[in-house]
C-alpha cells in the first residue's frame, strides 16, 4: 500500500542515488536492508569511532542505488562522536559518505507513536522522506488499522506498507524512493512554538554573522536542545564561535524563563504532535500489546520459572558451542587441515617454501578457520533469541547480577559466550549500546577462561596434579584445579572491570532503558543473515591479520637456520613411507630421532629460540625456563600453540602424542639436575596461561569492533602484565608451600 | 511525591515529572516518558530489578534507581483495560 501528500515538482535526479535507512532499534530496518540489497553488504566502521558502517546497492529499472543503514537509534540527540555520525551522514557532512537523495524511516507499525519521535527529529533535515510501515503482516494479525492517506498527508510525507520478514511490499518500498529520489523536499513548518523558533532563527543568525557558518534548521534546533551536545562542541571550535555555548545557554535561559524549560519542552512537543497527529488516523484495538506476548513473558520472566528458564537456555547454547562444535572444529583440524598439507606435500619437494606454506599459511589460515564453527553457532543461537524476543528478557533478567561487576544485563550473553571463545563473544558485544558498558565488556571478554586454554589446562594438570580424590572419588584435586583456572579469570574480570570503568571510562552509571518488543516467531531469513553477516566479517577482516601474525611466527621459528639437513631427512622418511625390513625400521627410527633433535636444535638457534634464552632472566622469577619461555612467545597467535611449541623444542617434533609430551617435560631438568618442572611451576605456567592475551584473533577482533589499534594493544599490556604478576604470585607462594 | 519505583505490579500511575536534566532523564523522556502520561507498572524482573512498566502500548524496562526519577500520581483505579 502506497500513500503520498500533495507533491511539489520533480527536479530531475541523475540514475544513481544513494538513500540511507533510519529507525529505531526492534523495526525490523536490518531484514529491510538486507531484503531490499540482498547479502553482500560492505561493512566497515566510520573513521575514528566504533560505529559500523553498513552499505549495500542494488538496482531497479532507472539504476543503481546505494543504501546507507544507520544504526539503529531512537533519537538523534547526539551526546557522544557515535551519535553524531548519523547526523553527519544525513545531513550529508560524512566525507566518505555521498550525500543522500531520500531518507527511509523504518518504523514498528505495532508501536507507532514511539517510533514516530525520531521521524520528527528527521522532517527538519529538508530532505525527501519516505515513511516505511514495518510489520504490517503483525499490525493486521493485531486488529491496527491505519488511514493511510489521512497519515500521509498530516505528516507530509510518503507512507508505505511492508513486511520485510516474509518479503513482502518491498518493491512498493523501492518504487517509492525512485520517485521521491526526482523530487525535492517540501518546506516543513516547524512544530515548535514561536519562542522556540526565534530562538533557533537567533542561533542561525548569530553563527553566520559570527563565522559566516549556515546552519541548517534541524542543527539550529539541536543545538539548543542538546547541552554539551557534540555538534555543540564542534562548532565551537571555529574561529568566531567560542563563545556558542554562553549562546546557547542565555537562549536556554530565556525559554526556561517564558516557561519552555529545556529538555522536556522537545520531547514533551514532539509526543503531544505526533499524538494529535496521530489522533483519528490509527485506530488499535483496546489490548494492543498482545495478551499471548504477555502471557509468555508472565513465565519468562517469573521470579521462579524465570531463572530456570534462563539458565536451561543458556545451558543449551553454551552446550552447543563447546560440544556442538567440538566435531566441526576436529574435521577441520585433523581431516581439511592434513588433506590440505598433504596435497602441498605431494607437490613441493622438503624445503623453506613448503614448510611456509604448510606450517605458516596452511596451519595460520587453520586457526582461524578453526573458530568459525563457534561463530556459525553462536550468531545462529543470537539470531533466533534477538529475532524471537527473548534477547532483551536475558537482559532484563541477569542485569542485577551484572550490575555487582559494574556491567549490565547486556553483557552477560557477550561475557557468557566468552568462556567458549572470546572472538565470538566480542563480536556479541554490538547489542550492548552504551559505548561504556560494551568497550569494558570487550576488554574483559579476554579474561574469561576460553576453550582454547584447556589444552593447556589438561596437559599441565594430568601431568603434575595428584590424582587425590574426596568423598569417595566425587571431587578430585585434578578436576578442582581445573575448575579453579576457569574460575581465575572471572574473579580477576570484577576488579579489572571497575578499574577501567573508574580510570578509562568515567562517566554516570549509563542507564538501562530497554525495550521489550513483544515475542513473535523467528524468521529463517533473518537469523541466517545474523549468521552470514557476522562470519563474513570475521573471515575478510580478521582473518587476513592473523593470517599475517601466523607468517611472521613461522618465519621467527624458522630463520635464522641451515635447514638443509632437516629437509633430507624429510625427504628419506617421505621416500620409505612403508619400510619393509628390519633394516628399514630401524633407519627410520633412528632418522626419526635424528629429525627430532635436529628440529629441537633448529628451534633452539630460531629468532625465536634467541628471543627464548634472551627473556630467561625475565622468566626466571616464575620458575621457568627458556624452553618454556619460547614456548609463550611463539604461542602468541594461540595459546594451544604453546603445546605443539613445547613439543618440537623437546624434541619431539611437531605432532607429539601428549602423553609422550607429559614424560619429557617431567624429566625435564635444570643444569644443575633439578626438575624443571615442578606443581608450582606447572600451576604458574596454567596461571599465566588464564590470564595473558595469547590470542591473535581475539586481539584482531578488539581492532575491529573498537575501530582502533589502540584497544587491543591495551588489551595485551594489561592482559600480560596480569598473567605475569599472576604467575609469579603463584610460583613463589606455590614453591614455598609445596615446592 | 511518590515514584514509579514505589508503586506495585498491576498498578498504573500519570507521569508528573521526571527529575534531573542529564542524558538519563533525557533518554527516558526520548522513550515516552512526558508529563500527564499514563504508565503501568507489568512486573519486576526474578531478582526484583529492573521493572518492566508499559508506556505509549509498548513494554519498556528501566532499573529502580531510574524509576526513581520518574515522579508519579497514583490513578484513582486499577487499570483493568492493559492488565487482561
Amino acid at each position: 500500500m502506497d500513500s503520498r501528500p500533495p507533491s511539489p515538482a520533480p527536479v530531475g535526479k541523475s540514475a544513481g542515488i544513494t538513500i540511507a535507512l533510519v529507525g529505531n532499534p526492534n523495526t525490523g530496518k536490518s531484514t529491510l536492508f538486507s531484503a531490499l540489497c540482498g547479502v553482500p553488504a560492505r561493512i566497515g566502521n566510520y573513521p575514528g569511532v566504533t560505529v559500523e558502517k553498513k552499505i549495500g546497492r542494488y538496482r531497479d529499472e532507472s539504476g543503481a542505488v546505494t543504501v546507507v543503514d544507520l544504526p539503529g537509534t531512537y533519537s538523534l540527540a547526539a551526546r557522544t562522536l557515535d551519535e553524531k555520525v548519523s547526523v553527519d551522514v544525513l545531513l550529508g557532512r560524512q566525507a566518505d559518505v555521498p550525500s543522500l537523495e531520500v531518507i527511509v524511516v523504518v518504523v514498528d507499525v505495532t508501536n507507532l507513536e514511539r517510533n514516530l519521535y525520531l521521524f520528527t527529529q528527521l522532517r527538519q533535515l529538508g530532505k525527501p522522506t519516505l515513511l516505511v510501515l514495518n510489520m504490517w503482516d503483525r499490525a493486521t494479525a493485531t486488529g491496527i488499522k491505519v488511514d493511510l492517506q489521512a497519515l500521509s498527508e498530516r505528516l507530509g510525507t510518503r507512507v508505505v506498507t511492508a513486511s520485510a520478514s516474509r518479503k513482502q511490499g518491498i518493491g512498493g518500498v523501492k518504487q517509492a524512493i525512485r520517485e521521491l529520489s526526482a523530487l525535492a523536499a517540501a518546506e516543513k513548518q516547524s512544530i515548535f512554538s514561536a519562542e522556540v523558533q526565534a530562538e533557533t532563527a537567533a542561533i542561525q543568525q548569530w553563527t553566520e554573522q559570527q563565522a559566516g557558518v549556515v546552519l541548517a534548521p534541524f542543527l539550529a534546533e539541536r543545538l539548543l536542545f542538546d547541552r554539551d551536545g557534540a555538534h555543540a562542541q564542534e562548532l565551537q571550535r571555529k574561529p568566531g564561535l567560542t563563545d556558542l555555548s554562553n549562546q546557547l545557554q542565555a537562549s536556554r535561559q530565556r525559554l526556561a524563563d517564558a516557561g519552555q524549560k529545556i529538555p522536556a519542552l522537545e520531547t514533551a512537543t514532539r509526543y503531544s504532535w505526533i499524538r494529535s497527529q496521530l489522533d483519528g488516523v490509527v485506530h488499535r484495538p483496546a489490548e494492543t500489546h498482545g495478551s499471548t506476548s504477555d502471557s509468555i513473558d508472565r513465565v519468562m520472566t517469573h521470579r521462579v520459572w524465570g531463572l530456570i528458564i534462563f539458565a536451561a537456555i543458556m545451558f543449551v547454547v553454551f552446550q552447543a558451542i563447546t560440544w556442538g562444535t567440538g566435531w566441526a572444529m576436529d574435521r577441520i583440524n585433523d581431516d581439511v587441515m592434513p588433506a590440505i598439507a598433504g596435497v602441498v606435500e605431494s607437490v613441493l619437494p622438503p624445503g623453506t617454501l613448503r614448510s611456509l606454506l604448510n606450517d605458516g599459511i596452511v596451519a595460520g589460515v587453520g586457526s582461524v578457520l578453526v573458530f568459525l564453527p563457534q561463530i556459525l553457532m553462536l550468531f545462529f543461537f543470537i539470531g533466533l533469541l534477538e529475532d524471537c524476543g527473548y534477547m532483551a528478557r536475558a537482559a532484563f533478567v541477569m542485569d542485577k547480577l551484572m550490575t555487582k561487576l559494574g556491567l549490565s544485563g547486556k553483557s552477560f550473553l557477550p561475557l557468557m559466550s566468552s568462556f567458549a571463545c572470546a572472538v565470538p563473544g566480542i563480536m556479541a558485544t554490538r547489542v550492548i549500546e552504551n559505548r561504556r558498558d560494551r568497550m569494558v565488556t570487550i576488554l574483559v571478554a579476554p579474561l574469561m577462561s576460553c576453550s582454547a586454554r584447556l589444552p593447556v589446562y589438561i596437559l599441565l594438570i594430568y601431568a603434575f596434579v595428584p590424582q587425590i580424590t574426596w568423598l569417595g572419588g566425587w571431587i578430585g584435586l585434578q578436576g578442582l584445579v581445573l575448575f579453579l583456572m576457569h574460575i581465575v579469570g572471572l574473579v580477576v574480570a570484577v576488579p579489572v572491570a571497575w578499574l577501567l570503568k573508574r580510570f578509562f571510562f568515567p562517566g554516570d552509571v549509563p542507564p538501562f532503558v530497554m525495550e521489550l518488543p513483544s515475542y513473535k516467531m523467528p524468521s529463517p531469513g533473518v537469523v541466517f543473515f545474523r549468521v552470514w553477516e557476522r562470519a563474513e566479517a570475521f573471515i575478510t577482516r580478521a582473518g587476513t591479520l592473523i593470517f599475517c601474525t601466523s607468517i611472521l611466527v613461522w618465519a621467527a621459528g624458522y630463520f635464522p637456520g641451515d635447514h638443509t639437513r632437516q629437509h633430507e631427512i624429510d625427504q628419506r622418511l617421505e621416500a620409505m613411507s612403508e619400510p619393509a625390513s628390519e633394516a628399514e625400521v630401524a633407519e627410520y627410527a633412528s632418522l626419526l630421532e635424528e629429525q627430532r633433535s635436529l628440529s629441537g636444535r633448529l628451534i633452539e638457534g630460531s629468532a625465536l629460540g634467541i628471543a627464548g634464552k634472551a627473556i630467561e632472566p625475565v622468566v626466571r622469577p616464575l620458575g621457568w625456563d627458556w624452553k618454556i619461555g619460547v614456548g609463550v612467545i611463539a604461542s602468541f597467535p594461540a595459546r594451544e600453540v604453546i603445546i605443539a611449541t613445547l613439543g618440537t623444542i623437546y624434541s619431539l617434533g611437531g605432532d607429539s602424542e601428549e602423553a609422550s609430551l607429559q614424560s619429557a617435560i617431567r624429566e625435564s631438568k635444570w643444569p644443575d639436575g633439578r626438575p624443571v618442572f615442578t606443581i608450582s611451576v606447572a600451576l604458574s605456567i596454567m596461571v599465566f596461561f588464564a590470564l595473558c592475551a595469547q590470542c591473535a584473533a581475539t586481539l584482531m577482533v578488539i581492532k575491529r569492533e573498537t575501530n582502533s589499534w589502540r584497544w587491543p594493544a591495551f588489551t595485551f599490556a594489561y592482559m600480560t602484565l596480569l598473567a605475569y604478576v599472576g604467575a609469579l604470585l603463584t610460583y613463589q607462594v606455590g614453591s614455598r608451600l609445596i615446592g | 511525591m511518590p515514584s514509579l519505583a514505589d508503586i506495585s505490579a498491576g498498578q498504573s500511575a500519570t507521569i508528573v515529572e521526571i527529575l534531573g536534566e542529564d542524558s538519563i532523564a533525557i533518554r527516558l523522556m526520548e522513550m515516552g516518558l512526558t508529563e500527564g502520561e499514563t504508565i503501568l507498572f507489568v512486573g519486576s524482573a526474578p531478582l526484583g530489578d529492573p521493572i518492566e512498566v508499559s508506556i505509549r502500548g509498548y513494554r519498556l524496562s528501566l532499573r529502580r534507581a531510574e524509576a526513581q526519577r520518574v515522579q508519579i500520581q497514583l490513578s484513582p483505579a486499577p487499570s483493568v483495560s492493559d492488565s487482561n
